[in-house]
């Protein structure tokens, strides 16, 4: 029986998790959030990415953006390399989408700063 | 006359000057140094924000947005560039901005929500040259967030504290070499959920009980050597080890600004630097209240914005109701318990709720906590997973303090 030990993610808790491999069987979590967390982290792990694009606008240079939900942690680098090459308009808000389906994840770019003028 | 001026318009001041105005008070005025609001969550770009206050993470930016649209709601007035000098006794607030020079304000009541300062190289003493390419990292998280500016290649990070932690991840995705990231305490002072989504996914050795003892470089740093050091912080000779780098990030922690509060008089605790204060966040001086990292410095914001909302409701029941009184209840702290926030509570509060924030020395799996009062146990609550880093916060109703003893103190203790 091989179980694997990781941090929960989910919130700045970090609950010390236990997942056996075998039967997916997660303990030390405290919420629901822990056990998806923990079968994800080890078939599929998701991370949000949080990052910076180039905007033209009066008052700012950079305009922090952030993936909607996780997205495959083995992306992350792919997807950086795209975002570089990005440059948005203002005006923009909180929740616009930046890029949408970035790298074929399925997951959207989102803004994360009013960016007014 | 304003019925309060909030200085500093970051989490502290914003959600401080909401609660203010939902419990009344009309004429409300934030100064701000900046020329935003929103203060250090502008640059805090990353995720993990508001998880106790909205139920979701956001980022630093969107938590402080959804803060600027609760204020902008109101009629609340604010100052942006405006650098404030001095408070006087009788509540009369100095500053200095590009468009008005010199102004002052008179106001009823003041909250202080300047937040905190990185402690820098001079701070902790490394010996060696003194070229460029040492940043503190909040400073460098700045240039790159906010300005657009990559600040090296092959970096070292001094300390483990969550905004070194978080560079390490932020310089690493932007393309840059995380070398180690070294830390001279045998346990990180940053969250674990940091240290596994910052450095373990990208495979960053955290270098515990070692520090980095000599800088190298003439225009540019060139390197750093670290040491390993004995258990008492001292370095070990002959454990040298070189690393060739252009950066080095300094997260070695954080210290309330109080210039202002010192300078108005106001009593400071040496455990905390911020001021001491009572239950709702009064400080020493009348009318006048602190909240935020001012106060001590807090690990989530979430317990920021909770503590501000104490303190904005204090300062309406202080404008529309009056004042306290001077008759309160000393909180004392033993085995363990590094410092409580309030340092002292008023008498008399019957079934008012008390928010007790708390420190402990070191890491446990669990331990009570225990509020007595000469000697008499009044309450006990029940922890788990508890650590420096990590502060806690219990609540009891006031008129639990009159149900044992006689003194004049209250002792917060730590219990295994």
């Amino acid at each position: 029986m091989e179980t694997k030990k990781m941090t929960c993610l989910e919130c700045p808790r970090g609950c010390q998790l236990e997942i056996n491999v075998d039967t997916l069987e997660v303990t030390g979590n405290t919420c629901p959030r822990g056990e998806a967390f923990a079968k994800a982290e080890i078939t599929n792990p998701l991370r949000v990415l949080t990052t910076t694009v180039r905007i033209n606008s009066k008052t700012e240079v950079m305009l922090p953006v952030r993936t909607q939900t996780g997205m495959p942690k083995a992306k992350m680098f792919d997807a950086m390399e795209v975002i570089k090459g990005v440059r948005v308009n203002a005006p923009i808000f909180v929740g616009d989408v930046v890029v949408s389906d970035l790298c074929g994840t399925g997951v959207d770019l989102i803004a994360t700063k009013n960016v007014r003028e | 006359m304003y019925d309060l001026i909030v200085i500093g318009g970051g989490p502290a001041g914003l959600a401080a000057a909401y609660s203010a105005w939902e419990n009344g008070l009309r004429k409300i005025l934030i100064l701000e140094r900046d020329r935003e609001l929103g203060g250090i969550l502008n640059q805090c770009i990353h995720n993990g924000f508001g998880v106790k206050t909205f139920g979701e993470a956001l980022s630093g930016p969107e938590y402080a947005s959804r803060f600027e649209d609760m204020v902008a709601s109101t009629e609340i007035e604010a100052k942006t560039d405006t650098m404030v000098l001095d408070i006087s006794p009788d509540r009369t607030v100095h500053a200095i901005n590009p468009k008005d020079g010199y102004v002052s304000f008179q106001a009823k009541s003041v909250i202080l929500a300047m937040g905190c300062r990185e402690r820098t190289r001079g701070a902790i003493s490394i010996p060696g040259t003194r070229p460029s390419g040492v940043f503190s990292a909040g400073t460098a998280q700045r240039y790159m967030n906010i300005d657009g500016f990559m600040v090296g290649k092959r970096v070292v990070i001094l300390g483990s504290g969550d905004i070194g932690l978080i560079m390490a991840r932020r310089l690493t995705l932007e393309g840059a070499k995380v070398l180690a990231c070294v830390e001279v305490m045998p346990h990180s002072s940053g969250l674990r959920a940091n240290i596994a989504r910052c450095l373990n996914d990208f495979d960053i050795p955290l270098m515990l009980s070692h520090t980095v003892t000599d800088i190298h470089g003439d225009k540019r740093i060139t390197g750093v050597t670290v040491s390993a050091v004995d258990d008492h912080m001292v370095p070990i000779p002959g454990t040298e080890q070189e690393f060739e780098c252009d950066t080095l990030l300094l997260s070695v922690g954080l210290v309330p600004e109080n210039e202002l509060t010192k300078s108005a008089g106001i009593d400071l605790d040496p455990r905390t630097r911020g001021a001491v204060v009572y239950e709702n966040r009064e400080t020493t001086m009348d009318g006048v209240f602190a909240c935020g990292n001012v106060l001590h410095v807090h690990d989530l914001v979430d317990f920021v914005s909770e503590e501000a909302t104490f303190a904005g409701k204090a300062a309406a029941e202080y404008v529309l109701n009056g004042d306290k009184g001077e008759n309160y209840y000393s909180v004392k702290t033993s085995g363990g318990v590094t410092y409580t926030v309030p340092q002292r509570i008023h008498k008399g509060l019957g079934e008012e709720k008390i928010n007790l924030y708390l420190r402990v020395n070191r890491t446990l799996p669990k331990a009570e906590i225990v509020v007595k009062r000469d000697g008499e146990e009044l309450a006990r609550f029940r922890k788990t997973h508890l650590a420096p880093g990590e502060m806690q916060s219990v609540v009891f109703t006031g008129d639990l303090l009159e149900t044992a003893g006689s003194s004049d103190e209250i002792e917060v203790a730590l219990e295994v």
